[in-house]
C-alpha cells in the first residue's frame, strides 16, 4: 500500500502528519516513510536513526569538449532551457538549467557534447526504531525536483519493496514535483485547514488528484480555528474526511521542538487511529 | 518608488498575513504584487474585482500531426521523458510528461512535430477592497511558476505604482530557491524574511539568506511565533547578528493569525488594538532603512 | 575603455535597472569614441528560465571592461561573468546612467561580485 500525503500549500502540517503516522503505524505493521519534499526535506528533524545506506542520485549533463568543438553555435539555439551559452570561443554548460534531454549531445555534429553523470541529490536510507526512513534531498541550487522524485521512487521499488505500508511526504503545491510524487500512489491524503486559504488550496489539490485518477481523502488540521465551510465542501464533493486534528498552541510548541505529537496529545493519537483504520479497510 | 520583497523559505510562517497587514497599514500609498503564484492566497483577503486578465504562455509542448506522421518511432525512442507512445496505434505526446525540450521537433524526418506555446495560466491586475491595486496570477494544474511569470507580475505592478504615483511596491515573494524567487528578489530595494521559531524555520532561513546575500539586497527578519521555542529564537537572533540582518520586532504566537485568515481579514481588522502598534513599529524600523 | 550599464531606457538620462538578467536595456559607453549605444534587451521577458546567462552572453559579445548595475547578478550570471575580465559595480539603482558614470569616475561606486 503506497500512501501519499499532500497539500495544496506549505505549512499545513503535512510533514508532521506523515512522520507521526509512520511512527504510529510501525507499531503494528512494517512501514516505510519517504520524504519527497526534496527542496526542503524536514522529516529528518523528527526522525534520525541509524544510517543504512546512502545513494547519490545522478543525472546526465553535457560535457563540452573544447578540442572537438567547431564552434558552429547551434547547440545554444537548440537548448530551450538556456543551459548552453556560447561565450566567444567557449561553450558554457549551466548544470542547474539543464533538463537532461540529450538533444545537444546527440545532435552535435562534432560530437563535442558527450553526456557525463552529475549529482542530482542524495537518497538516504535510515532505520529508526524499526521504521525505514528514506530522505531525498535535492542538490542546492538545482530545480529538477521531479527527476529526483522519480529516482527515489525507483530506488525504494528496487531496495525496499516489502513493507505493508509506504508513506510518501510529497512536495507542497500542485506543480510538477507534487504530481511526480503522488502519481503512483494507491491513495492520497490531502491535508488542509478550515480557513478560506485552506479551502482554496484544497480545491486545487483535489482537482489535481482527480485529474490523475487516484482515490483520496482529506484530513483537516487545526480544527477549530476557522469556520465550517471546508466540511461543507467535503460533504458536497463526497470526499471522505479521515480525521480532524484540533488546534492547540501546545501542538505548535511540541512541533518546534521536533517532538512526536501523538505520544503527548490524545486527540492526535485518536486521529491517527482513525486514519490507519480507514487505510486498513482499503486493502 | 521603493520595492520591498517579503519572502519565507517554508510555508505557514505567516508571510501572507504579514503582507496583508503591511498593505493595510500603508493605506493607499502602494501597489501589491502576489508572486507566490503556487499558493496565491492574498486575493482571499484583498477580494479583487474589476480585474484585467491576460493569458500567460510559457514553455512549449510537442504536438504530432497524425497526417504527416509515418510511424517511424524515432521520437518515442529518443524522448528521455517517455512522453511519446503509440498505445492508441498513433504516436501521441503525453502533455503531463512532455518537458518541452524540443528534441523530437528536430529529429522528426517528416517535420510532423510542432512545438506549441503553452497557455499555462493568467495574470491580472485588480482593484481591491483595500485602496491599492493587486497584481496576481493563476496557474493551471501541473504548471510550474517561472521567473518569466514573476517578472511579468512585478513589471506590471511596478508600472502601475509609477502611473499611480505610489511610494511602495510590496511583493509577496515566491518560495524556494529557484528561478521564481530569483526573479522575485531581482530589482528589490529591501527584503523582509519571515520565519517561525522552529527547527525547520531555522534551516529554511539559512537557505534563503544565501540567495539574498548573492543579490546584496539589505534584509530584515521577522520571527513569528517567537515565544513557542525560546531556544530556537535565540539561535535565530545570533544568526541575524552574525549576518548583519536587521531584527524586526518579534511576533508572538497568536490565534489572531488563523482567525483573521478564516474571516478573510488582515490581522489589523481582526484585532486592531493588538496589532496596530506592532505593525507600526515594524514599519517604522523598515522605513528608517529605505 | 568600454563601460556597460543595465538600464530601464535609452540614453544618458535613463535610470539604472537594478535587475541584471532581466534588465530592459544594456547601454554601452565607449570612452575613446565618446559614444553611448543602447541595446534593447526586452525580448528577455519571454525567457522563462535562464535570463541571467542570456544577458551575460550579450554583455560578453559587447566586450566591456566595466559593468554598472543594481543588485548583484544571480548565481548563473555571476558564474559566467566571472569568466570575463570584468569589473562589476553594484548598488547604482535609482541613479541616471549619467550620474552612475560620474560616480564611477569619482570612485564612489561599490565593487561587487
Amino acid at each position: 500500500m503506497r500512501l501519499a500525503i499532500a497539500s495544496g500549500k506549505g505549512g499545513t502540517g503535512k510533514t508532521t502528519l506523515a512522520v507521526n503516522l509512520a511512527i504510529k503505524a510501525k507499531e503494528k505493521q512494517s512501514c516505510l516513510l519517504v520524504d519527497l519534499d526534496v527542496e526542503e526535506p524536514n522529516g529528518g528533524i523528527f526522525v534520525q536513526g541509524d544510517l543504512v545506506a546512502e545513494h547519490e542520485a545522478r543525472r546526465a549533463i553535457p560535457d563540452w569538449d573544447a578540442a572537438a568543438c567547431t564552434l558552429c553555435g547551434k547547440c545554444p539555439s537548440w537548448c530551450l532551457y538556456n543551459a548552453l551559452i556560447k561565450l566567444g570561443d567557449t561553450i558554457l554548460v549551466m548544470p542547474n538549467l539543464c533538463h537532461s534531454c540529450y538533444a545537444c549531445s546527440e545532435m552535435c555534429p562534432a560530437s563535442a557534447l558527450a553526456m557525463k553523470p552529475d549529482s542530482l541529490g542524495t537518497i538516504t536510507h535510515r532505520r529508526f526504531e524499526g521504521l525505514d526512513f528514506v530522505e531525498s534531498r535535492l542538490e542546492i541550487g538545482l530545480e529538477q525536483a521531479s527527476p529526483l522524485i522519480s529516482q527515489s521512487l525507483a530506488y525504494i521499488d528496487e531496495h525496499l519493496e516489502k513493507h505493508d505500508l509506504q508513506i510518501l511526504d510529497s512536495p507542497p503545491g500542485t506543480a510538477c514535483a507534487m504530481v511526480s510524487a503522488v502519481k503512483q500512489a494507491d491513495f492520497v491524503i490531502l491535508i488542509s485547514e478550515p480557513t478560506p486559504f485552506g479551502l482554496h488550496d484544497l480545491k486545487l489539490a483535489v482537482q489535481t488528484v482527480r485529474e490523475l485518477g487516484i482515490p483520496f481523502g482529506a484530513v483537516i488540521n487545526r480544527d477549530g480555528i476557522g469556520n465550517d465551510e471546508i466540511y461543507g465542501y467535503l460533504k458536497e464533493e463526497k470526499i471522505p474526511l479521515l480525521a480532524k486534528i484540533p488546534h492547540q498552541r501546545r501542538i505548535a510548541e511540541l512541533y518546534s521542538q521536533g517532538a512526536m505529537l501523538y505520544k503527548e496529545i490524545a486527540e492526535i493519537d485518536e486521529a491517527l487511529e482513525d486514519i490507519l483504520s480507514y487505510i486498513g479497510r482499503l486493502r | 518608488m521603493k520595492e520591498i520583497v517579503i519572502i519565507s523559505g517554508k510555508g505557514g510562517t505567516g508571510k501572507t498575513s504579514f503582507c496583508a497587514a503591511l498593505a493595510q497599514h500603508l493605506q493607499d500609498d502602494l501597489v501589491v504584487a502576489d508572486c507566490d503564484v503556487d499558493a496565491a492566497d492574498l486575493h482571499l483577503i484583498f477580494e479583487p474585482h474589476n480585474s484585467l486578465a491576460t493569458d500567460f504562455y510559457s514553455g512549449v509542448l510537442a504536438h504530432i500531426d497524425p497526417l504527416r506522421c509515418i510511424d517511424c518511432g524515432i521520437c518515442a525512442e529518443k524522448c528521455r521523458f517517455d512522453a511519446i507512445s503509440n498505445a492508441s496505434g498513433q504516436y501521441t505526446v503525453d502533455a503531463v510528461d512532455c518537458e518541452g525540450c524540443g528534441y523530437c521537433y528536430h529529429l522528426c524526418p517528416e517535420n510532423a512535430i510542432s512545438l506549441k506555446e503553452q497557455m499555462v495560466g493568467q495574470y491580472m491586475s485588480s482593484e481591491t477592497r483595500f485602496e491599492c491595486t493587486l497584481v496576481h496570477a493563476r496557474l493551471g494544474i501541473g504548471a510550474d511558476n517561472s521567473g518569466k511569470l514573476v517578472a511579468k507580475v512585478k513589471a506590471i505592478a511596478k508600472d502601475t505604482a509609477k502611473d499611480q504615483g505610489k511610494s511602495y511596491l510590496i511583493v509577496d515573494g515566491s518560495p524556494g530557491i529557484g528561478c521564481p524567487v530569483i526573479a522575485s528578489l531581482s530589482g528589490a530595494d529591501y527584503v523582509i524574511m519571515v520565519t517561525e521559531a522552529s527547527q525547520s524555520g531555522v534551516s529554511d532561513l539559512r537557505r534563503i539568506w544565501e540567495l539574498v546575500k548573492m543579490f546584496q539586497i539589505p534584509g530584515a527578519l521577522i520571527i513569528n511565533k517567537a515565544d513557542i521555542n525560546p531556544t530556537v529564537t535565540k539561535q535565530l537572533h545570533s544568526f541575524a547578528k552574525k549576518e548583519k540582518i536587521l531584527l524586526l520586532p518579534e511576533i508572538s504566537y497568536s490565534d489572531d493569525f488563523p482567525k483573521a485568515i478564516s474571516m478573510g481579514q488582515s490581522i489589523l481588522e481582526t484585532n486592531p488594538a493588538r496589532w496596530q502598534p506592532v505593525i507600526s513599529e515594524i514599519w517604522k524600523a523598515i522605513k528608517e532603512r529605505i | 575603455m568600454k563601460i556597460a550599464f543595465t538600464a530601464t531606457g535609452e540614453g544618458w538620462d535613463a535610470l539604472i535597472d537594478p535587475r541584471f538578467g532581466r534588465t530592459d536595456y544594456i547601454l554601452i559607453y565607449d570612452e575613446e569614441k565618446d559614444e553611448l549605444v543602447s541595446i534593447d534587451n526586452r525580448e528577455i521577458m519571454d525567457v522563462a528560465h535562464g535570463a541571467g546567462p542570456k544577458t551575460a552572453q550579450k554583455i560578453h559579445e559587447l566586450d566591456p571592461q566595466v559593468l554598472i548595475t543594481g543588485n548583484g547578478p544571480g548565481g548563473n550570471a555571476a558564474s559566467i561573468l566571472k569568466q570575463m575580465q570584468l569589473k562589476i559595480y553594484i548598488k547604482a539603482s535609482g541613479m541616471s546612467v549619467r550620474d552612475a558614470y560620474r560616480s564611477f569616475k569619482n570612485n564612489e561606486l561599490i565593487l561587487g561580485g
